[in-house]
């Protein structure tokens, strides 16, 4: 406990002095003064994904059955709802924690292992939560925004939660390791198969990618944060940034 | 008169609050009567509370999206034809578009805000193709609610689209609005927890400190006709 406190308070202070040290540079975002590190990795990030990712998650969304696809989707999405109601329940929400809860119950049990996803139809709603959301809900901030190698977009409180989501992973406990890497392999691919045409719209909506992709992963994570997106806090932070609208209608 | 006090004589309390009441109740479906006889009149022409309005909209553009397969396969110029019918009568686009280009859009000249609002629709039409080439016919989409009270000028209405296994919350601001067929004109939208204005902000700021504000609707346009090509 003494030591996670001590590393809780080395991780403010730098993400302290590294706002500050960027507050004075003009023009970028302030939450990402690593932001010419990040688009290295975010290229690399990306052409790793077009030569391997992607043209896997291609042929395994082409040439396998939609009923494995759908079966191994729901087998892991069961082991990641197990861990949401974990963080759930520390951001003391009742509902989500029950609902996800019976969720994992009845996909487990009759569901066969969560290999079914009955509980859907029942209307038992997944609701997602990370270790990283749960600090920021007791009350840390985010840190700067940073590109992690193959994991794409985090933040520093984010990464340094990962450690704990490892530890909150069914499937990171599964031995022998050969088996446990498949499945994590696996797991990869079918998440990116999720994301297949998302990637191509991006590149139609965006002007620059790189941007687009932080300010929206920043903006949902702070809304995930939050109790029910979007919080009544940021409202009015929200409402300041927006231009006035009466001087804007004056003008035409 | 509706309400005649003599019966009251002789009665019991509860017998004279009984007869009262259904005196009252007269009066009031008589006037409900009337309210909704010039409603119906004035057809369209009135404001609405802001949450109804969302869940009629919603439910209208789903019904249209469900029945025609080729909005929903992403047929642009179907879409882009819906966008201009159904949902823009209720959209502040210009507003929209003024508050993602940001304090250059004052500089900007009527006839650059106007190209500008072309290319930014054209953009987002884009991005609607291709969530709704995604949306199962599961969805339905469910009004939570809205903050602040129907008396205000603005408020934010909360939705979720339900029906996958993961709800998605899909919120609105809205804005009061006399020319508006439901009294209410969208401003803003959200999709997941972000803001899609506030999301372009960064993006169009770029482009306008780089090449100025025909520098960005050049990128624009030429976004658009790549894009177009596809």
């Amino acid at each position: 406990m003494q030591r996670l406190s001590t590393c809780l308070r080395l991780l403010f202070a730098t993400v302290l002095l590294t706002l500050v040290g960027c507050a004075s540079t003009s023009g970028g975002n302030p939450l990402d003064p690593f932001e010419a590190t990040n688009r290295k990795i975010d290229a690399f990030n990306d052409s790793v994904d077009q030569a391997v990712l992607r043209p896997v998650a291609k042929s395994y969304k082409d040439y396998t059955p939609d009923l494995l696809q759908t079966t191994v989707k729901n087998f892991f999405g069961n082991l990641r709802d197990m861990w949401s109601v974990v963080n759930n329940g520390l951001q003391l929400k009742p509902k989500e924690t029950v609902e996800t809860g019976m969720r994992v119950v009845v996909n487990s049990i009759i569901g066969l292992y969560g290999l079914l996803d009955v509980g859907t139809p029942m209307g038992l709603q997944r609701h997602t939560a990370d270790f990283g959301q749960t600090l920021g809900y007791w009350g840390m901030p985010s840190g700067p925004y940073v590109v992690l190698p193959l994991l794409g977009p985090s933040t520093v409180r984010d990464t340094a939660a990962l450690v704990v989501d490892q530890r909150g992973d069914p499937w990171a406990q599964i031995n022998p390791v050969a088996s446990r890497n498949e499945g994590i392999a696996l797991r990869l691919v079918d998440k990116r198969a999720q994301f297949l045409g998302m990637d191509d719209r991006l590149n139609e909506v965006a002007l620059d990618k790189y941007s687009f992709v932080r300010d929206a992963y920043l903006q949902k994570r702070r809304a995930e944060v939050r109790r029910g997106p979007p919080s009544d806090a940021d409202e009015l932070e929200e409402k300041n940034n927006d231009l006035e609208p009466k001087s804007l209608s004056n003008d035409q | 008169m509706f309400i005649t006090f003599e019966y009251f004589e002789g009665m019991t309390m509860f017998q004279q609050i009984h007869t009262s009441l259904i005196a009252w109740r007269k009066v009031f479906f008589v006037g409900l009567f009337t309210v909704g006889m010039s409603l119906g009149l004035t057809a369209y022409a009135n404001q609405q509370a802001p949450d109804a309005f969302m869940q009629q909209l919603s439910n209208e553009l789903l019904e249209v999206v469900r029945k025609d397969p080729a909005v929903k396969a992403g047929d642009l110029q179907k879409l882009a034809n819906l966008v201009d019918t159904r949902v823009l009568p209720n959209v502040n686009f210009q507003r929209m578009t003024a508050s993602a280009v940001g304090p250059a859009w004052r500089q900007a000249s009527p006839e650059q805000q106007k190209r500008l609002q072309e290319e930014f629709k054209m953009l987002l039409i884009r991005s609607y193709a291709g969530a709704l080439s995604q949306a199962k016919d599961s969805y339905t989409i469910v009004v939570k609610g809205f903050k602040g009270s129907a008396e205000d000028n603005e408020v934010v209405v909360r939705s979720e689209i339900r029906g996958g296994n993961e709800p998605i919350p899909l919120d609105y601001r809205l804005e009061k609005s006399t020319d508006a067929p439901g009294g209410w004109k969208i401003y803003n939208f959200n999709v997941l927890g972000v803001w899609l204005v506030d999301n372009y902000r960064t993006q169009f700021s770029q482009e306008i400190n780089a090449k100025g504000v025909d520098g960005l609707i050049a990128t624009l346009s030429e976004r658009n006709k790549a894009n177009n090509r596809k």
